[in-house]
């Protein structure tokens, strides 16, 4: 039998007190599709840096091919054959696709033209590339973060969370490639915590739970309940049946909002027309740098109106369009952005500091002093409810994991108790635990009448949570659609731009 | 390509080292030291009697410590104005312009009024002064607000302008006519003269004036609201929109509390040692005051400890002109080393170098 194509033994990891991984095994076969399962926090980020040469591992070997493998940076990796595609794209916005691939592949432009165009022939992946990369989709820019690292003719790939960027009908275009590629002799490891997927593509699973290998099985042998109970260690709790509502206050609502933001490269709003009742929760599908960003920043007060544009925006029957984010929450706005660091939340503070953030209204401050019993208090509080894993309050923001930061400051603005909740990618990067955890928050909170705003990439996610849904495409808002009477396909097509079917509509 | 591989690489830290923090300020100390030793050498001079005039002397007889501490109150009154904007990213460098004005301010009342008596003059001169200070600090914060001027640009270009406004008043209307033609204003009188904390010395009550702010500036930065408010819009300016604090109400509370600050700074100096407007009020404490600012580490009571070395080296560097045959610009030069060693130092506080110890493997 020959070797894996990458073989671990024993790797581990420890930031500090944290174990990220422990005594990792893993083989990657020749030509496979090799899943690695796992919450957020798992260690599954952890392991692929280490793969890759971005980190060291503290202890353990790896074997590439039978020879030993260094582990030592990702010019050395790259070099042996291994290639990652990082969740978070790393393109020259200004730069066409052929300038971005030449900073890393040497070769002459005409030359890399053409094979840019071969590979995507070959494996899917077509993709213009003169194109500059701020007109390119999502998708394409995924293509181009794939082209440039097979011009490498890498034996294995690494793909973190590929498929969280893209609308349905293009996550099966993305499997046909991957597939492809299997079949051109390129094993992939594919990261994930979406069960569908894994079971749909992968030949291999490796499963993670807390820095540790829990389960190494075919994804296809077995069903989704499963896989989730060896990744998250129990049982999923069921999700809460939504009972329709109807009739609630209009919490938001927004009228004919047409906006041109300053930079060029965002997206203009154009006609833009949402309400959302008391009691009822709205979602807004569609894929990222649709317009979500300057939406949600019309919505929270970051990106005023002007003057002139009177009656656009209003929260519990004011208009507030030329009101600041504070002047907005007073009034029972409260809202969960979709960057967690350095928007939400303070990285260089702690926990308790970073509760004060938008807390400091209860009650938290004396005399125009912080009340460091009550805010820690508070943050204390916020930790236990919303189950944050973290040594304690004093913990600056930035050493927490991006599912438990999240956590923090989903639970620190519901704390608030406000009556229109907008929460924008409510569990991105959140393992399916807590983001069942907090779906059934959510849920529980419209159940008590909150008005809830949803901005979700995840269809799934709004499926289960939303009454209404909404589609952003190109920075226009499709009709609301009532969940229960739709199919999630109508949904992916307003996501690739749709028109409404009835024009009079 | 090979020299890469025993270069150590800047690993960022998963949390702020304390342990470097602490150490940061004595080690860039001891590393600028031992720099400025060698240069010492290599101008031929000798080090021995460089480190006897200018680290030791300042503290071996009372007369020269009080000096020391004469010096450390404008630094650290400056200074501690200074770190709140910079810990809310508002690089207010225009201290010695604020400072100037403030002097300016606060020798109006002795100009104009000289044969005035009573105990209220001096008080008077000293929130002149600092209002002064404020005001001219306004100035930048109105165009940074307004046009987005870059408020490092437009306080340092008004330091200029203010330097040129003294030398316009003391030339022309506020020129001393029994001066001689020297630029320089009248002698004021007993009352504007702020009283002294210790018989036979210079030291006045300024110093425990800029003591009792340094506590209002602990107050202020690590426990109000306001102060916090700061901090957020220095260390995430998007977490600060996001959570509604007002940008610009940040900007104008950095510069009018550093402006206020370097005023009151300048208020004292003539009131004090000078006890007349002059040409020379000002040996550069509005740019020493930043180093200060950064090596006490933005924290006021780091700034307090960093007044003293920065006051303690000024003094040791005058000695070592007179006694070591120094040229002023190695004070200077020990100044910029210490800021410089400083700024490396505390590049560990968030870093932490690691050296390739896994390229022996790859080699096999």
């Amino acid at each position: 039998m020959t070797p894996p194509l990458l073989s671990l033994r024993g790797i581990s990891k420890s930031y500090g007190p944290i174990k990220a991984n422990q005594g990792i095994d893993l083989d990657v076969a020749d030509r496979s599709i090799h899943a690695i399962l796992g919450e957020n926090g798992a260690g599954k980020s952890t392991l692929m840096k280490l793969i890759y040469g971005v980190e060291q591992p503290d202890d353990g070997t790896a074997t590439w091919q039978g020879e030993p493998l260094a582990l030592a940076s990702p010019a050395e990796a790259r070099k042996q054959g291994i290639g990652m595609v990082f969740q978070h794209f790393s393109l020259f916005e200004t730069l066409t696709v052929v300038e971005n691939i030449r900073l890393v592949v040497h070769g002459k432009t005409a030359e890399l033209t053409e094979r840019i165009r071969t590979l995507g022939r070959d494996f899917g992946l077509e993709v213009d590339p003169l194109a500059h990369v701020h007109a390119l989709s999502v998708g394409e820019r995924q293509r181009v973060e794939i082209i440039r690292c097979l011009m490498t003719n890498p034996k294995l790939l690494i793909l973190d969370e590929p498929t969280s960027v893209l609308p349905p009908q293009l996550v099966e275009r993305l499997f046909d490639t991957l597939r492809r590629l299997r079949d051109g002799g390129v094993s992939i490891l594919f990261i994930s915590h979406k069960l569908e997927e894994i079971r749909a593509i992968c030949d291999r699973a490796t499963i993670l739970r807390a820095g540790r290998v829990t389960g190494n099985v075919d994804p296809r042998e077995h069903d989704a309940h499963d896989l989730a109970r060896m990744m998250i260690g129990r049982d999923m709790p069921e999700p809460m049946p939504a009972e329709p509502r109807t009739g609630g206050d209009k919490q938001l609502e927004i009228i004919g909002l047409n906006h041109t933001p300053d930079d060029p490269f965002a997206v203009p709003l154009a006609d833009i027309n949402l309400t959302v009742r008391a009691g009822e929760i709205l979602g807004i599908a569609g894929v990222s740098g649709n317009g979500q960003s300057e939406l949600a920043a019309l919505i929270s007060g970051e990106t005023r109106l002007s003057r002139h544009e009177k009656d656009r925006i209003f929260m519990m029957d004011a208009d507030v369009g030329q009101l600041g984010p504070a002047a907005r929450r007073a009034r029972g706005f409260a809202f969960v952005p979709e960057d967690r660091l350095g928007r939400g939340a303070v990285p260089e503070m702690s926990l308790v500091l970073n509760g004060l953030l938008t807390a400091h209204p209860l009650k938290l401050l004396k005399n125009g002093l912080v009340d460091r019993a009550q805010a820690t208090a508070f943050a204390e509080t916020c930790i236990r409810d919303y189950d944050v894993r973290t040594p304690g309050p004093q913990t600056e923001a930035g050493a927490l994991s991006g599912g438990n930061l999240q956590k923090f400051i989903v639970g620190r603005e519901i704390m608030l108790a406000p009556k229109l909740l907008f929460v924008a990618q409510p569990t991105w990067g959140v393992d399916i635990g807590a983001a069942s955890a907090i779906r059934r928050r959510l849920i529980a909170l419209r159940n008590a009448g909150m008005a809830i705003l949803v901005i979700s990439e995840e269809l799934e996610e709004l499926f289960e949570l939303a009454d209404t849904i909404q589609v952003l495409y190109h920075g226009r808002l499709s009709p609301p659609l009532v969940t229960r009477d739709t199919r999630p396909e109508e949904i992916g097509r307003y996501m690739m731009g749709a028109k409404p079917e009835k024009a009079d509509a | 390509m090979s020299m890469t591989h025993f270069l150590p690489n800047l690993v960022r830290r998963e949390r702020a080292s304390r342990k470097a923090m602490l150490l940061a300020p004595p080690l860039a100390l001891a590393a600028a030291i031992l720099l400025n030793l060698a240069l010492y050498v290599l101008m031929g001079r000798d080090p021995a009697a460089v480190v006897h005039a200018m680290l030791l002397e300042p503290f071996l007889s009372w007369s020269s410590f009080s000096e020391v501490l004469l010096k450390t109150g404008p630094l650290l009154l400056i200074a501690q104005g200074l770190a709140i904007g910079f810990r809310a990213k508002v690089f207010n460098i225009g201290a010695e312009g604020q400072f100037i004005l403030g002097a300016i301010f606060a020798s109006a009342i002795p100009i104009w009024f000289p044969q005035a008596t009573g105990g209220w003059i001096w008080p008077s001169m000293l929130l002149l002064g600092a209002i002064g200070g404020a005001l001219w600090a306004g100035i930048t914060a109105f165009w940074r607000v307004r046009l987005n001027a870059n408020e490092i640009l437009v306080s340092l270009m008004l330091s200029l302008v203010a330097a040129q406004l003294l030398y316009y008043l003391l030339l022309g209307p506020w020129k001393d006519p029994n001066g001689f033609n020297f630029p320089q204003s009248v002698m004021f009188q007993y009352d504007a003269m702020v009283p002294t904390l210790f018989a036979g010395t210079r030291v006045n009550v300024s110093l425990l004036i800029a003591i009792v702010l340094s506590l209002a500036a602990w107050v202020f930065m690590q426990k109000s609201f306001m102060g916090y408010k700061l901090q957020v819009g220095g260390l995430a300016p998007r977490a600060a929109g996001y959570a509604g604090f007002s940008e610009g109400r940040a900007i104008w509370l950095s510069l009018l509390i550093g402006g206020f600050a370097a005023g009151l700074a300048g208020a004292a100096e003539v009131a004090g040692p000078l006890g007349q407007l002059q040409r020379s009020i000002s040996t550069g404490y509005g740019y020493s005051a930043i180093i200060v600012a950064y090596l006490g580490g933005l924290h006021p009571i780091g700034i307090v400890v960093s007044a003293l070395v920065m006051a303690a080296i000024s003094i040791g560097g005058d000695n070592a002109m007179v006694s070591a045959n120094l040229p002023i610009a190695a004070v200077r030069v020990f100044q910029g080393s210490l800021l410089l060693a400083y700024l490396v130092a505390v590049a560990f506080v968030r870093y932490r170098l690691e050296w390739p110890h896994t390229t022996a493997r790859s080699q096999s």
